[in-house]
């Protein structure tokens, strides 16, 4: 009996030891939410005083919190809308073609991903410094947009690795035109994969401190409210709306991940038993943020 | 003219990309260079006056904090992959139906905001938790010691924050593998430990550089983990940068530790990649044509 319970233990460690990991990697997230429900009576929402749902229904109750918010949600869409379209251009060119300075371009896009980030705030801060550029939510923008590039490339590039030119072949044998084929095949079947890189995008600027902090100016946005506000006691409210961000970006990521596995089904010509046993046997989506992909 | 059409379409493609890299970060990179050679104070005004004497006064000024910064992320690395490796491999191997969700669980705390993140370890970490009453009943830490406000605390916050970017490169390379590789060394009959060793171990270690660099980098960098779960005595040289160029606006010092934090982040990782061997960072030209 010891003897079987011993030889399962032995062949599930590793099992056992990955859900400990995970759970780890969510406890901070558990504990967010927890506490997004709770009663403080202090300034400090650090221990746990009791139940209420008072938070949840003012989530939005301190003024300058909301507007803090909603300048980093105007700042994420417009420097996503921007970084995406760039990023997925640059991917078009650097898979699809064969061109002089590849590697050069290559390297300028891997390149801002190995900067600290420390570095790439006090770069651009120095320039807008020498010119005397007024900092604000345009030099925001402008460092946002920077350092999401480089993300969308990765993310659209593994993508069209993956492609299946001979649908595009196909659409111009059919009698499509360039723009009718790009529009009407490439387009959607990359789709998944530009909505994935816009959705990286988006979350990497409303979560960004680091770069902001140097180029805001007077400009608050929701981390550096939250920044401003550690001193004093972070309120409860803001543990609410990082819950109501958690929710939105894990249901959008499940939505994404879904999504790109109805294109692949789409992109084969193959009955659909053979691609489902092709799609077991694929590696799993490739992973946001590796370099080089 | 349609062949030069042609050749002239990637350029189109990726200007707009690639102007925006190289205006707002390449020429940045150049500014702040000028700027750590410029001489003055705040009050009479900066001028630009070639004054290398700023990289060694700056680094001597502050070459505990870059020490620091080095032996935390060094220390946070390692830990991170001991922690990340077996993680990956109970996804890649064991992981079955869960893969996906399993994954989905790895990136989740990039869905909350940093900050949020790093200040609910202070919380959980605080002197008054469970995990310091635990550690204080087993007598690992003293009946007046604490965890936040040392470099214990600091630690654990890189480590935590920068896991994921460990996990995924090393579970993409780990899922890459053959698995009738591992079973040809079976085969022949090498034990479990040894396929690992001799086949796995060597077949995921693009995964390995990749993560340890993703990792290393920004953790050396970092100066949010050290503000909220250290103390001034745990102050890193991102924290130096920072208060430099946002509070104390000597702007020549600043640029100029930034720009030796580049420099010996960018010699480690040329020596890491030398020694380690492989090519791990920029990716492989022929898988990216395939």
């Amino acid at each position: 009996m010891i003897g079987r319970a011993w030889k399962w233990l032995r062949r599930n460690a590793i099992v056992i030891y990955g859900v400990i990991a995970v759970l780890y990697l969510l406890l901070p997230l558990f504990l967010i939410a927890v506490f997004s429900f709770n009663d403080p009576s202090g300034k400090f929402n650090y221990t746990w005083e009791g139940f209420t749902l008072d938070h949840w229904k003012n989530a939005f109750g301190i003024p300058d919190l909301t507007d803090a918010f909603i300048t980093s949600l105007q700042l994420a869409a417009l420097s996503t809308v921007v970084a995406t379209l760039l990023g997925t251009l640059l991917a078009m060119g650097l898979v699809r073609y064969e061109f002089f300075g590849r590697k050069t371009a290559n390297f300028l896009i891997v390149i801002p991903m190995a900067t600290p980030e420390v570095v790439i705030g006090a770069a651009l801060l120095s320039m807008f410094l020498i010119y005397g550029i007024k900092l604000g939510f345009t030099t925001l923008f402008i460092a946002h947009v920077m350092f999401s590039i480089s993300f969308v490339v990765v993310v659209v590039r593994s993508r069209l690795i993956g492609f299946d030119r001979r649908l595009e072949e196909a659409a111009r044998d059919l009698g499509a035109n360039a723009f009718e084929t790009f529009r009407l095949v490439t387009l959607p079947l990359l789709m998944p994969g530009i909505v994935g890189a816009a959705l990286l995008s988006f979350a990497l600027s409303i979560d960004d401190f680091v770069i902001s902090q140097f180029n805001a100016g007077d400009t608050v946005t929701f981390p550096l409210w939250i920044y401003g506000a550690a001193q004093r006691g972070i309120p409860v409210e803001v543990y609410v709306i990082a819950t109501m961000l958690f929710i939105a970006t894990a249901a959008a990521m499940v939505f994404t991940v879904w999504q790109q596995r109805r294109a692949e089904k789409m992109a084969w010509i193959l009955p659909e038993e053979e691609v489902d046993a092709r799609l077991e046997a694929r590696p799993g989506p490739p992973a946001p943020g590796v370099l080089g992909g | 003219m349609s062949t030069v059409r042609r050749r002239l379409v990637p350029y189109f493609l990726m200007g707009p990309g690639l102007v925006w890299l190289i205006l707002f970060f390449v020429v940045p990179l150049y500014f702040m260079g000028r700027l750590a050679l410029e001489s003055g104070t705040l009050a009479t005004g900066f001028e630009f006056t070639w004054e290398f004497a700023n990289f060694t006064d700056s680094f001597d000024r502050f070459d505990e904090q870059f020490v620091r910064s080095f032996v935390y992320a060094g220390v946070a690395t390692v830990i991170a992959l001991l922690i990340a490796y077996p993680l990956a491999y109970a996804i890649a191997f064991r992981g079955g139906r869960w893969k996906n969700a399993l994954l989905l669980a790895v990136v989740a705390p990039f869905f909350t905001t940093y900050l949020i993140r790093t200040i609910a370890w202070t919380t959980i970490l605080s002197d008054d938790s469970v995990i310091v009453d635990v550690l204080k009943a087993v007598g690992l830490l003293g009946d007046e010691g604490r965890l936040l406000a040392t470099p214990t605390a600091v630690i654990a916050g890189l480590v935590y924050n920068f896991l994921p970017f460990m996990v995924l490169p090393i579970y993409s390379s780990l899922e890459r593998i053959d698995v009738r590789l591992i079973e040809a060394a079976k085969d022949l009959y090498a034990s479990a430990r040894v396929a690992f060793w001799k086949v796995t171990l060597p077949l995921s270690m693009p995964g390995v550089v990749a993560g340890t660099l993703l990792t290393f980098i920004p953790a050396a960098g970092d100066y949010v983990n050290a503000f909220f779960l250290g103390s001034i005595n745990q102050s890193m040289i991102g924290n130096r940068i920072q208060s430099l160029y946002l509070m104390e606006l000597d702007y020549p010092t600043a640029a100029a530790l930034s720009f030796i934090l580049m420099a010996a982040i960018l010699a480690v990782v040329v020596v890491y990649i030398r020694f380690a061997g492989a090519e791990a960072l920029m990716g492989d030209e022929g898988e990216q044509r395939a």
